[in-house]
């Protein structure tokens, strides 16, 4: 499997739009600091960018790679090697290759920015993780579509629709669930709803340390104990990683069992 | 002439030899053992100087114009039960003294220090622990306050008191201290022109310093910090703020500066930093926010109804999560040449003013006025949506609570 990890690692490293991607956030990031002086200011716009391209990018990754190394998939599948180990490590290899480009491309300005010296150096670290965690699921989420579907177009169409889904229109549905049931409590119902959505916990999890005294208690207890302490932060980062390992098992699952 | 000069000269050497005064000693092996002998003993104009060692004879009732002085903080022991001093007479100096344990009473009120219709009294450099009020003015005028410390338990609000309780007061100086755990730091009850200056109000269960019915009053160079709301004034006029800091008042119904139903004041050079609400104000005219720092709060601002004629001029709006909320008619209210950390207009003609007007409600703050947990969807990319959208065509905010001539640069202060 490993051997497997580090091939798609490669093939992927010497493709041109990581090159591509990795240079995008390595002149967002570094225009960022640039235009502004104020770190924190520079990390809220790079969250915003964070959550709006990260699981897009992901999300068409996993699925083009899957379609575009099916015939190499086809011939590995002829060979005397687990299924498991050849499909894992091919989902692994893309993931590892997003989530470390972007590491490179908005951590190079950060560390050159002088960052480890400052007390943003926190809400910085949660940015990444955030990044890189929405890299896994996204991309496992992308892998595991074009795997269901054989139809390319069907494939693409699906992804944007599941991004669409989670970056606006989850939002969306879930604000006007809000206001329309505005006379009930519902500061426990609204935690319980982030939870179906990994780009509202990741964005949870960076808000945590950014506007906190906005967060701090405005609306009832539950809010203050749940975003007001450590336990929140613990529970959106479990949350996360079981996001990311749901989709890695379906992966694992259909593909013991697809006929190719 | 010269005859009304040696009078002049003769009442001065009077007036000297009187304030002169003898000394009289307390403490173990002088020549009194206790505290209430010495007074008894003294006359008007005499110092008592009190040296090391645990006093058990509460409360201590002075009763004559003389300085009482510690010696290496001797300490005056409640012993749950007894206030600590009694001033009842005017030109009374207390000092250098730790006072304890007066313990906690729901019938009276029981002070550390309790000062009685007197003036020109002078109470400075004393510790106070775990007395139930700390220092109790009532009717007095023309006092001193000066660096004390009064650090109490904070139990409830029921019971626990307030670290400086001023009822009927006039011409207080209250400056340099240090206080912690109490209801309200510092308490104003009709009590007017007075002054607070350089003093430190933490961790207390409601407000950092409050005022009520109290006018023409001044506070300068405090710094609020962790209180259940920095500083409240209510139903007071003429009150002026400055050069304070209001730091970390969080919580459910936390503010840096809550203003309700107060006129004609001035708020200038504060610095509000990461409190829930910088400033809320309800029913309060006429007041003059300028040159004021909001640094990174929930709300920066929030305006309820009936605030008419305020205005907001000169200050840094930088890294809140909301700079302005208000509610109700905002008309006859000035927002001007502020700096708003988040304007992203032009300056063409190069002047330090932007060209285009801000307008700090968004429609997220409406939204969230509205239906507050929709606060978990703050910075979500649906949200910048929306807020664009509403920025492009305004229908929901309200258009009057703009600033013409935001500043395109920080004020450097």
């Amino acid at each position: 499997m490993l051997r497997i990890i580090r091939y798609s690692f490669a093939d992927l490293i010497r493709s041109r739009w990581l090159y591509f991607y990795t240079g995008f956030y390595l002149v967002l990031t570094g225009a960022l600091f640039f235009i502004s002086a104020d770190l924190s200011k520079v990390i809220v716009s790079l969250m915003n960018a964070i959550l709006f391209i990260v699981p897009l990018v992901a999300l068409l990754f996993g699925v083009m790679v899957q379609y575009n190394t099916r015939e190499f998939t086809e011939l590995l599948l002829a060979q005397p090697i687990p299924r498991r180990s050849i499909f894992l490590g091919q989902y692994l290899g893309i993931a590892s290759a997003l989530a470390i480009s972007f590491l490179l491309g908005a951590g190079i300005p950060f560390v050159i920015s002088g960052i480890f010296i400052s007390s943003e150096i926190w809400n910085f670290s949660i940015l990444l993780l955030s990044g890189v965690l929405l890299s896994y699921i996204f991309s496992a989420l992308g892998y595991l579509l074009a795997l269901i579907n054989d139809n390319r177009i069907r494939g693409f169409g699906l992804a944007i629709v599941v991004w669409l889904a989670l970056a606006v229109i989850y939002d969306g549905l879930f604000l006007l669930g809000l206001a329309w049931f505005s006379d009930y409590p519902l500061e426990n119902a609204a935690i319980f709803i982030t939870i179906f959505n990994p780009i509202d916990l990741a964005r949870i999890l960076i808000l945590l340390k950014l506007d906190v005294s906005a967060l701090m208690g405005y609306t009832g207890a539950v809010f203050n104990q749940f975003l007001g302490t450590s336990l929140g932060m613990g529970l959106a980062l479990i949350v996360l990683v079981i996001w990311a390992v749901l989709p890695v098992s379906m992966i694992r699952f259909i593909s013991l069992r697809k006929d190719f | 002439m010269p005859r009304i000069l040696h009078l002049i000269l003769y009442f001065l050497l009077l007036s000297t030899c009187l304030s002169a005064g003898n000394i009289l000693h307390v403490g173990a092996g002088k020549p009194f053992t206790s505290i209430h002998r010495a007074i008894a003993a003294a006359k008007s104009g005499d110092q008592i100087i009190v040296y090391p060692g645990v006093y058990t004879e509460c409360p201590i009732l002075v009763n004559k114009p003389i300085t009482l002085s510690g010696y290496g903080l001797p300490v005056l022991d409640g012993m749950g039960e007894k206030e600590g001093i009694i001033i009842d007479a005017d030109s009374v100096t207390v000092e250098g003294f730790e006072i304890r344990n007066t313990g906690y009473s729901y019938i009276e009120d029981r002070a550390g220090i309790r000062v009685k219709k007197t003036k020109y009294f002078n109470i400075q450099n004393n510790r106070l622990i775990l007395t139930f009020f700390g220092i109790y003015l009532e009717h007095a005028k023309s006092g001193i306050v000066r660096n004390n410390a009064i650090l109490g338990k904070p139990l409830g609000e029921a019971n626990s008191g307030n670290g400086i309780h001023l009822w009927y007061c006039a011409d207080i100086d209250i400056d340099g201290n240090l206080i912690k755990g109490h209801r309200d730091g510092i308490y104003f009850e009709f009590a007017t022109k007075s002054r607070i200056r350089n003093n430190v109000s933490e961790n207390n269960l409601r407000y950092g310093l409050h005022f009520m019915f109290s006018n023409d009053d001044i506070y300068t160079r405090n710094t609020f910090r962790d209180n259940g709301a920095g500083v409240a004034v209510m139903f007071s006029r003429r009150i002026h703020m400055m050069n304070n800091l209001f730091h970390l008042n969080w919580g459910q119904a936390s503010y840096g500066l809550l203003l309700k139903e107060i006129y004609d004041a001035e708020i200038r050079n504060n610095v509000f930093q990461k409190n829930t609400i910088g400033i809320f104000t309800e029913g309060s005219n006429r007041i003059n926010y300028t040159d004021n720092d909001f640094l990174n709060n929930g709300w920066a601002v929030k305006v309820a109804g009936g605030c008419d004629k305020n205005n907001f001029i000169g200050n840094n709006f930088i890294g809140n999560s909301f700079d302005f909320a208000a509610v109700g008619n905002m008309h006859s209210n000035q927002i001007e040449k502020n700096f708003w950390g988040d304007y992203s207009g032009y300056d063409l003609d190069r002047n330090g003013i932007g060209d285009v007007p801000y307008r700090p409600i968004k429609l997220f703050n409406y939204v969230v006025d509205q239906t507050p947990e929709t606060i978990i969807l703050m910075r979500s990319l649906l949200v910048e949506i929306l807020n664009f959208s509403e920025k492009v065509s305004p229908v929901l905010t309200p258009a009057e609570v703009s600033d013409a001539a935001p500043f395109m640069h920080r004020y450097s202060r």
